[in-house]
């Protein structure tokens, strides 16, 4: 497998980085063997992200060393560990919306070849790893699933040996995590190692052979995790922080309705969007109900008509008895819905402005909190900033940062307490826990059922499982624009849900052959 | 061995208010090796091109006369260029207002009284907005392109102006010169304070510091600036796109009408065929060197006004073509816009073999 010699590929020591007083990387090390799936845990802010960027050079530390095979090297830019072997599949997507996925994945190249030839090797490369994907397509035209996909095919092409995942599964279903899971033991197979960024312990088992465990920057333990039980790992992870989420039967005897959707049918905006054929459901005060699905059946589309940002006919859409189907997303909040986009950076919030001018996103139109006739109560925007960020655990590095300096899992949950310092009667949110981290999603998930409990109805747009097992009293699957009835979820199957996801992805398959 | 931009993980603060002196010093520099090559003396070349206009108080009034219109125009493209619309047309709009607003003086020139320049002020404003509104109309409703269409609505308005002045508005007793009346005293942008200070500097300053509280205080000004740089969370905040865009090519429009009229009714007192040396086109650069920030427009408009005078003093005394003021215009641009890279970015050297 390797080539005789004895040192690991990649070997980091006594790696530190400070951003001001905080510490992000304190004194950390570990290694990486040839063929090796190694997992990299911790929550937001535990300093995973700090250290992976550091490993590929768009970070430098401010001391320790870095060895790769057996010889110290400074990774001083991406480029630099793309050409030592390092490739990265990253969490957030950096591709271009108006190209084609084969010059997206040109761009990324040293040498410019011939796109056909590339469209080629794209899909020799995505048939030969499991990973469909049609090299013509436009980026804006693919779920997050597919421009995953594009991601690791890019990384591929490099011929890397050691890939960088961060939080791979977290857009999958069951099915597809399991295709990549195959995917990932053939690239170790094949003698590449995988530095795998997770909080999904029950993966992290299954997969890795060694995990290396971060906490508040300082490196916790290395160890086995087939030697470790998923409860051991929790703990490691996130000290004694971690709690169980406490479920109870929702009580709806009364049946109030809050939300009413009846036959809502959207057109698709571009060609390739999928459109909404007549949904129609009931969601009752109390209740969590959960609209699963993989991304890009709809799900956006949903979103954007029950919020209002596209408005459909009178007498389509209910909420706590008002007709709102041609109403716009402020009137619809001022009847008492809130809102949660899946993503945080750019649509849930203004990534260049502040949290407290981002707390009067939402809420300055409606009930004229934080603001002064005209002018912006500055004032009162930090105060409920600080609300929000106390009561939901935000952590910060200054006092009110703009919204992009914010790691994935503290800004969604800055956007999650933002609607819920209004106390709304509806909320909406599309794929809550995305991409944050064990101690977040529990927090984000237990408030979503104290906030049914205490009268509120919630709707769950997500493809995550667990998530959903976890919270939903009933749940529904969206897939290709049609929802399918809403079943109880304690009378619901992992295996049925997963058998309706997955089919909607073999007819995708096929429609995009 | 090379160097290699790396962006900073915060912006330079330091460099954020240091950037423009540092830019009109590399200027200067440039200009005195530039005057060096083409046989000037250098000290005298740039005595003569930046100190020379602001040496002598006549010399300042004409200053300020010509950034005047450049203060309210940029000002008011500062907001629309906030939003990521593209008005190009700010030149037309100038235009637009100049003729608007000279309805009164050339039509109805018996009128007079304290009333007259108010109204003709805010008939200017109106008739820039409803030139500004036409690109704006026609991006919202056909999703055309605002840069073509406010670009070629600058001609059309350039030749009406040119046709009024030859045609239905040329004064009788011009002897066949294409020039409307002289418009009468009430109808005259008067100097006020004991400094003689122009009226309608007066004006452009308020409108300044209106548009920069607008951006800094108020719930819309949050949100022209989200439009720009995050429009799928304005959408989010129930900003209506379609709104955001007629109301800014309304204000930018109505600010160039109302430094169009100021200017006729102030410097000319008349209308002729030409009314502008291309205020509009320029004042798209000072909204950019005032980094879209309206008080920044206050002194990247005086900027590029000393430009124009240093140039035609360059012209009378040195004896050198007119086109050094654009170079000069040019490496401004070019050194502000250096200069502003290093906010986001720092050098890095980087040894060969790596």
């Amino acid at each position: 497998m390797s080539d005789g010699r004895d040192e690991p590929l990649l070997s980091v020591s006594s790696i530190t980085k400070r951003f001001g007083e905080l510490t992000a990387n304190d004194d950390i090390h570990f290694e990486i063997d040839r063929g090796e799936i190694h997992a990299l845990l911790g929550e937001n802010g535990a300093g995973k992200s700090t250290l992976v960027k550091i490993l590929y050079g768009s970070l430098q530390p401010d001391g320790g060393q870095i060895r790769w095979q057996g010889r110290p090297v400074s990774v001083s830019n991406p480029a630099v560990a793309r050409r030592l072997g390092i490739g990265m599949v990253f969490q957030h997507f950096s591709l271009f919306d108006a190209l084609t996925v084969t010059e997206n994945i040109a761009l990324a190249l040293p040498k410019r070849p011939r796109l056909q030839v590339l469209a080629r090797d794209i899909a020799r490369v995505s048939e030969e790893y499991g990973l469909p994907l049609n090299p013509m397509a436009q980026i804006h035209d693919l779920s997050v699933g597919q421009r995953q996909r594009v991601e690791i095919v890019r990384c591929l092409l490099q011929d890397p040996q050691l890939i960088i995942m961060d939080e791979p599964t977290s857009v999958l279903t069951p099915q597809e995590a399991d295709d990549l899971f195959v995917t990932l033991r053939r690239l170790s197979g094949e003698g590449r190692s995988i530095l795998y960024i997770s909080h999904r312990l029950r993966e992290v088992k299954e997969l890795c052979s060694h995990v290396t465990i971060l906490r508040h920057g300082k490196l916790i333990s290395t160890c086995d995790p087939q030697e470790e039980t998923s409860e051991s790992l929790a703990r490691l992870m996130v000290g004694n922080e971690i709690r169980d989420i406490r479920t109870s039967v929702a009580n709806i005897a009364e049946k109030r309705v809050l939300l009413s959707v009846r036959g809502v049918s959207l057109s698709a905006d571009e060609q390739f969007d999928v459109a909404l054929q007549d949904i129609s459901f009931d969601v009752c005060a109390g209740e969590v109900c959960a609209i699963a699905g993989i991304a890009g059946n709809g799900q956006s589309e949903l979103f954007d008509a029950l919020s209002g940002e596209r408005t459909v006919e009178n007498n389509r859409i209910y909420i706590d008895g008002n007709d709102a189907g041609a109403k716009g997303i402020n009137e619809r909040r001022k009847i008492g819905a809130a809102f949660v986009a899946e993503e945080r950076l750019g649509h849930g919030t203004a990534p260049q402005e502040t949290l407290s001018l981002n707390v009067l996103l939402t809420q300055a139109r409606m009930n004229g909190n934080g603001i002064r006739g005209p002018f912006i109560d500055y004032g009162e925007a930090a105060e409920a900033k600080d609300r929000i960020c106390k009561s939901f655990d935000v952590r910060k590095s200054s006092a009110d940062p703009r919204a992009y300096e914010l790691s994935g899992g503290n800004l969604q949950k800055f956007v999650v307490g933002r609607e819920f310092n209004r106390a709304p009667k509806l909320l909406v949110i599309n794929q809550p826990t995305w991409g944050v981290d064990a101690g977040a999603s529990a927090h984000i998930r237990q408030s979503l059922i104290d906030l049914a409990r205490a009268g509120a109805a919630v709707v769950v747009i997500s493809q995550d499982l667990d998530e959903i097992f976890e919270i939903a009293d009933r749940v529904a699957v969206l897939s290709r624009g049609k929802l399918t009835p809403f079943t109880s979820s304690r009378e619901t199957s992992r295996e049925t849900l997963g058998l309706l996801l997955g089919g909607a992805r073999e007819g995708e398959a096929a429609s995009a052959a | 061995m090379r160097l290699e931009l790396v962006k900073r993980s915060a912006e330079a603060r330091f460099l954020v208010f240091a950037s423009p002196f540092i830019a009109i010093a590399i200027t200067v520099l440039v200009g005195a090796i530039f005057f060096a090559a083409i046989g000037v003396d250098p000290g005298r070349g740039v005595y003569v091109f930046f100190i020379e206009p602001i040496s002598a108080w006549w010399s300042i009034e004409q200053l300020l006369a010509k950034a005047t219109p450049l203060i309210l125009i940029g000002a008011g493209l500062s907001l629309c260029f906030l939003s990521n619309n593209w008005n190009i047309g700010a030149e037309g709009q100038f235009i637009a207002g100049a003729l608007a607003g000279s309805i009164l003086p050339v039509v109805f020139y018996q009128f007079e009284g304290p009333l007259v320049l108010p109204l003709m002020l805010v008939m200017g404003f109106a008739g820039g907005a409803f030139y500004g509104l036409v690109p704006a109309a026609l991006k919202t409703r056909f999703g055309a392109s605002e840069i073509l269409t406010s670009l070629m609505l600058v001609y059309i308005a350039q030749l009406f102006l040119d046709w009024m002045v030859r045609g239905p508005w040329r004064d009788p007793a011009s002897f066949g010169f294409p020039k409307t009346r002289t418009f009468n005293d009430a109808a005259v942008v008067p100097t006020v304070g004991p400094f003689d200070i122009h009226a309608g500097l007066l004006i452009a300053l308020v409108a300044s510091i209106i548009l920069f509280v607008f951006l800094k205080r108020t719930l819309k000004g949050f949100e022209v600036r989200i439009s720009g740089t995050a429009p799928r969370a304005a959408t989010f905040a129930g900003v209506s796109n379609r709104n955001m865009v007629l109301f800014v090519f309304a204000v930018s429009g109505g600010l160039a009408g109302l430094a169009g009229i100021i200017e006729v009714a102030g410097v000319a007192k008349k209308l002729q065929p030409v009314i502008s040396p291309g205020y509009g086109f320029a004042a798209i650069i000072v909204a950019f060197l005032g980094r879209l920030n309206p008080l920044g427009v206050v002194f990247a408009a005086l900027l590029l006004a000393l430009t124009y005078l240093g140039g035609e003093a360059a012209q009378l005394e040195l004896n050198v073509t007119d086109k050094v003021t654009r170079v000069i215009q040019g490496v401004v641009l070019f050194a502000i816009l250096a200069c502003d890279t290093f906010i986001l970015h720092r050098v890095r050297l980087v040894r060969r073999g790596k």
